[in-house]
């Protein structure tokens, strides 16, 4: 697969996706967990750019025994992009909508070499 | 005691919060669509789209002919009370998640025209919109307001002030104003008052009201419509405190059914009580409930009706077959999942001739008009008058093009 430059790795943060430019499409390409993961920065929604939204942890809800709810907490191991437009989130580990699998993110494989990440287009 | 910041956003480098705000760049994937979907060739009118006329009040409260009540709302910056507009409780941005609602005020805009008509043209220019007509925000719930002559003075000064310095100012810009529908006398003034002037193409009802669609103090308002030829209006709103909603707990539960509920309760009083045999030629259009709701009420009320039609004597045909001749504009249109439920709707409201697209920006929910030129089940034709035919003849408009499809049509 043709293989295109995106950024150097020292570009890259686990904060914020660095948005960039391949023939004409943007990737967003984010560190993340160790890993580096790109995805096309068009949300399956209605099209917002999904990657430039904030990062946000899932919410949960503790129940106690009886299960009443305790209260709300936010689970720091499940981060998700969240898309500006209308809020759809996504697990960055795998580019799927929260709300049902079967709404994913466009990935890219990415390759890393000699301080440079590539995408496979 | 020191505080620490919201820590929750974690890509605090993007948060709008923080960083200089453009609604262009936010909505590039729309312009994106615009030109791949080559609305250059579209007339697209939007029926329903929002500024937030508090960010104006000191302007508006200039309008105000009393002068105490604008003298208590240009004090309003005092801690823990709203002045002269209700505010609601409720997570419109999602604590934050969408961005555009922190990111408004950091947006940089010229000293002319009124940043009001900028940002607009800044999100039209973006969705391919020609044509908005433009409505507030926190005063969708000012019928809800406890005193009724707050919300009759709020109103007035608004409509002056929306028409005097946004409507006179640009040809793209029309609304529909605000009818104060709990004081009925000022209500029929409000129309003598604004029926004929620039860019206003109907009056708006908003929200929950205190008495009924039916009452017979309305009668004159209806007339009065009738009389000038203006449309009606039905914007639907949430309204926490109804007893009918007040056992929700979630945002998101108050918001998917307080918009939808709202218009069926004053859809259902319209059509039973033969609202439109008595004003044949006042034309309604129910805004911002979605659509799932209409085929629901329709085969509801239907069904009932045929057993029961002594209990509206006033009809002359099937609830349905009125509500068919009425008006709909799309959003929050149900999108996910249900593409057969959704050509049904279309069919049974008759779409091509009764639908009218709305986006609702700068709203959480908004829907762009990829959302109806993108329905397999449309023909070209269909989507033409959905985005922008059928507006143009209930409002009667004379269509003004956006810059840049005039600059892409010349060059070819
Ligand atoms: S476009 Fe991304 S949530 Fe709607």
């Amino acid at each position: 697969m043709p293989e295109r430059l995106l950024c150097a790795v020292s570009d890259l943060s686990d904060k914020t996706a660095k948005i960039c430019e391949v023939d004409g499409v943007e990737i967003g390409v984010i560190r993340h967990k160790g890993d580096i993961v790109a995805y096309k920065n068009v949300c399956p929604h209605q099209g917002g750019p999904v990657c430039e939204g904030l990062k946000m942890p899932q919410v949960c809800v503790e129940l106690d025994d009886q299960q009443r709810a305790l209260r709300q907490t936010f689970n720091e191991d499940e981060l998700h992009f969240v898309c500006p437009w209308h809020g759809w989130e996504f697990k960055i580990a795998t580019g799927e909508a929260v709300g049902d699998p079967k709404y994913k993110m466009k990935r890219y494989n990415v390759v890393e070499r000699g301080g440079e990440v590539y995408v496979e287009v | 005691m020191s505080l620490t910041g919201n820590t929750m956003n974690y890509s605090s480098d993007n948060d709008p919060a923080i960083q200089e705000f453009n609604t262009s760049k936010l909505l590039k994937n729309a312009r994106k669509q615009a030109e791949d979907r080559n609305y250059k060739d579209f007339f697209i009118c939007d029926v329903d789209s929002h500024h937030y006329e508090t960010e104006a009040l000191p302007e508006i409260l200039q309008y105000m002919d009393d002068p105490v009540m604008r003298h208590l709302g240009l004090s309003a910056g005092n801690v823990g009370r709203a002045g002269l507009i209700p505010q609601a409780i409720g997570s419109q941005d999602m604590a934050g998640r969408v961005t555009r609602y922190a990111g408004r005020n950091k947006e940089i805009v010229p000293e002319e025209p009124h940043r009001d008509i900028t940002l607009a043209r800044r999100w039209m220019d973006a969705m391919g919109t020609d044509m908005a007509c433009l409505f507030p925000t926190p005063m969708l719930l000012l019928a809800t307001h406890p005193q009724v002559e707050v919300e009759v003075a709020m109103a007035r000064a608004y409509n002056r002030w929306l028409s005097e310095r946004i409507l006179e100012e640009d040809n793209r810009l029309v609304s529909m104003v605000y009818l104060p529908m709990n004081e009925p006398h000022e209500a029929e003034k409000m129309i003598d008052e604004f029926a004929e002037k620039k860019g206003v193409v109907g009056f708006l009802s908003t929200g929950y009201l205190k008495r009924p669609v039916h009452d017979s103090a309305n009668m004159r308002i209806y007339a009065k419509l009738e009389e000038h030829g203006m449309p009606l209006g039905f914007h639907a709103a949430y309204h926490w405190a109804d007893t009918s909603l007040a056992q929700l707990n979630k945002f998101i539960s108050v918001h998917a059914l307080g918009f939808s509920f709202c218009n069926i309760i004053h859809m259902t009083n319209w059509v039973m009580n033969g609202m439109p045999e008595r004003f044949p030629k006042l034309k309604t259009m129910w805004i911002e409930s979605g659509l799932a709701w209409v085929p629901f009420l329709m085969q509801r009320l239907d069904n009932e009706y045929m057993m029961r039609t002594s209990d509206a004597p006033l009809l002359k045909k099937k609830p349905s077959d009125y509500m068919r001749e009425m008006y709909y504009s799309t959003q929050p249109m149900e999108l996910v999942d249900n593409r057969e439920a959704l050509e049904v709707t279309f069919k049974m409201i008759n779409a091509e001739s009764q639908l009218l697209y709305s986006s609702d920006y700068p709203h959480w929910d908004m829907d762009l008009p990829s959302t109806i030129y993108d329905l397999p089940f449309l023909d070209e034709k269909a989507k033409r008058s959905i985005l922008g035919g059928n507006a143009q003849k209930l409002f009667n408009l004379d269509p003004v093009m956006s810059e840049w499809k005039l600059e892409a049509n010349a060059k070819g």
